[in-house]
């Protein structure tokens, strides 16, 4: 059943970030700050500079091998959401008809450039972000935005979000397997009786955040949750963090791909 | 030793749909005694552990532990001595990490933090739990929640540790070693379950409760042998009384 698997799809994930490689081991903190950097240059490019995204693929794939994550279990996902990016652009090389290059005979408009690179920016920013959360562990992820100053209650609201996220599926899953066993065919699979699951999982959800509740408070709960902090910033944290925005903002300012593509006709030549 | 930690007088419990669930409870528990509570399903055992916690407050009669009165005033020292075990781990654990879980109490008491390391980690030991300090609770076997679970009320360093069916869930090896584990412990220990041979093993005293009443409160190996009464509670003979018939032990 899809369920089943979408179930041990989201846990793949994140027993993905349990691994121990360098990019694992770094401070949760520099992981964020410079895939947040990384956004942000890479959605500053104009729209029609296609080449100079190019560069930037580094970063996704620097994670990628470096933290030992399948490509496979990134690039399904990117896939998965990738209808937004296209509904978004997908209008471009109707609005914006201007041939701005010819590629071997063949009329290039200024909006297929743009539509192109809105997919690229959205390839290069949501497989950095599903990227990071691989090699980063989610209580990971939230100490780093505790302690950069992000709202408590976010931050803690994330934190349950995470642990009993894996609880309500195993319980939606309960039930679907319940209903699968008793349901022949197609018989008891309407909206109707998905509705009653749905209110039922509910009902069952606030009992458990009563019970939940009840044991914060017997063990001395007051309104008040400290994330703990058990990162230091290390020397590699900081080599790192001045060594990727060092590299993000030459690709910004040089043409790295036209110094490239000079070099390499000039010496075929 | 003869002075003692808990005191019910007359307790009365009802729920606001108007169920009473607690008539007329009575009882008193001494200090570092091992006490079980029995009884079938609905007669009251969890409505009269969270009434000893102070998670509900009785609607008649006192709860005392030590010298201290549980009102609404005081209910947060009462949680403070008494260490209460949920039935469902998935329950207690609320934290990202065992760590962070175990921690939680000792932060709230608001302990420096080599302080609350130190309880984490002794806690942790003393349920033989060290190694997965740094796991997350949706990765760890059931029997492993429910020893970090009692951790992390051990860690709080409790009066009184309260358990409801701490065994429920288990498989046999993790249910023989959570009984080693609460033989060790030389806390005041309140024990509700339908395990009986937990109860025989565990605790030397042992009450049953039916319809929100005691009904028996005696020394184990009498009340659980009685078999008329465990059977006017829809209660069996422990399992290891049974075998011994057959000249097993």
């Amino acid at each position: 059943m899809s369920f089943d698997r979408e179930y041990f799809n989201v846990g793949y994930l994140d027993s993905l970030s349990y691994r121990d490689t360098f990019v694992h081991k770094l401070d949760p903190r520099v992981k964020v700050l410079v895939s947040f950097i990384f956004i942000l240059f890479v959605v500053s490019f104009p729209k029609y500079d296609l080449s100079g995204l190019m560069p930037y693929f580094i970063y996704p794939v620097f994670l990628l091998t470096a933290g030992d994550i399948p490509v496979k279990a990134i690039a399904k996902k990117v896939l998965y959401i990738s209808p937004f990016a296209i509904f978004i652009g997908i209008f471009n090389p109707l609005l914006d008809t201007e041939v701005v290059l010819t590629l071997s005979g063949l009329p290039v408009t200024g909006g297929w450039i743009s539509f192109l690179s809105i997919i690229v920016k959205f390839i290069l920013t949501v497989s950095t972000a599903l990227l990071l959360i691989a090699v980063t562990s989610f209580p990971g992820i939230c100490e780093a935005l505790a302690r950069m100053k992000l709202p408590k209650v976010f931050v803690i609201q994330l934190l349950f979000l995470y642990r009993y996220l894996f609880v309500l599926l195993e319980e939606a899953l309960r039930m679907l397997r319940a209903r699968d066993a008793r349901s022949s065919g197609k018989q008891g699979k309407d909206i109707k009786t998905f509705i009653r699951l749905i209110s039922v999982l509910l009902l069952r959800t606030i009992e458990r955040a009563e019970r939940i509740y009840q044991a914060m408070l017997s063990r001395g709960f007051r309104g008040e949750i400290r994330v703990l902090n058990r990162h230091k910033l290390g020397i590699q944290d900081i080599l790192f963090v001045i060594f990727s925005v060092g590299m993000f903002y030459i690709f910004r300012n040089f043409n790295i791909v036209g110094f490239l593509g000079e070099t390499v006709s000039r010496s075929i030549r | 030793m003869s002075h003692h930690i808990l005191e019910l007088k007359d307790l009365y419990f009802s729920y606001p749909d108007g169920t009473e669930a607690l008539k007329g409870i009575s009882f008193k528990i001494f200090h570092g005694e091992s006490v079980g509570i029995a009884g079938s399903n609905g007669s009251g055992k969890t409505t009269l552990l969270l009434n000893l916690a102070g998670h509900l407050l009785p609607t008649k009669g006192e709860v005392s532990i030590g010298e201290i009165l549980l009102t609404k005033k005081t209910r947060h020292e009462i949680r403070r001595k008494v260490g209460l075990v949920f039935q469902r781990p998935d329950d207690q654990l609320f934290m990202p990490t065992v760590y962070e879980d175990v921690a939680f109490g000792p932060v709230n008491l608001g302990l420096p933090s080599e302080k609350v390391d130190e309880r984490v980690r002794n806690a942790l030991e003393m349920v033989g739990c060290l190694n997965l300090i740094n796991r997350p609770p949706h990765r760890i076997s059931e029997g492993q929640k429910s020893a970090v679970a009692i951790a992390t009320v051990m860690a709080m360093k409790p009066d009184i540790l309260v358990m409801d069916e701490p065994a429920s869930n288990l498989d046999p090896k993790s249910r023989r070693q959570l009984i080693n584990l609460l033989k060790g412990f030389k806390h005041t220990k309140i024990v509700a379950s339908h395990d009986l041979d937990l109860i025989l093993d565990v605790c030397e005293r042992c009450m049953i409760m039916k319809d929100g009443e005691i009904v028996a409160d005696g020394p184990a190996e009498e009340v659980l042998f009685n078999e008329a009464l465990l059977g006017e509670n829809n209660l069996e003979l422990p399992l290891s009384r049974q075998n011994s018939r057959l000249s097993f032990r």
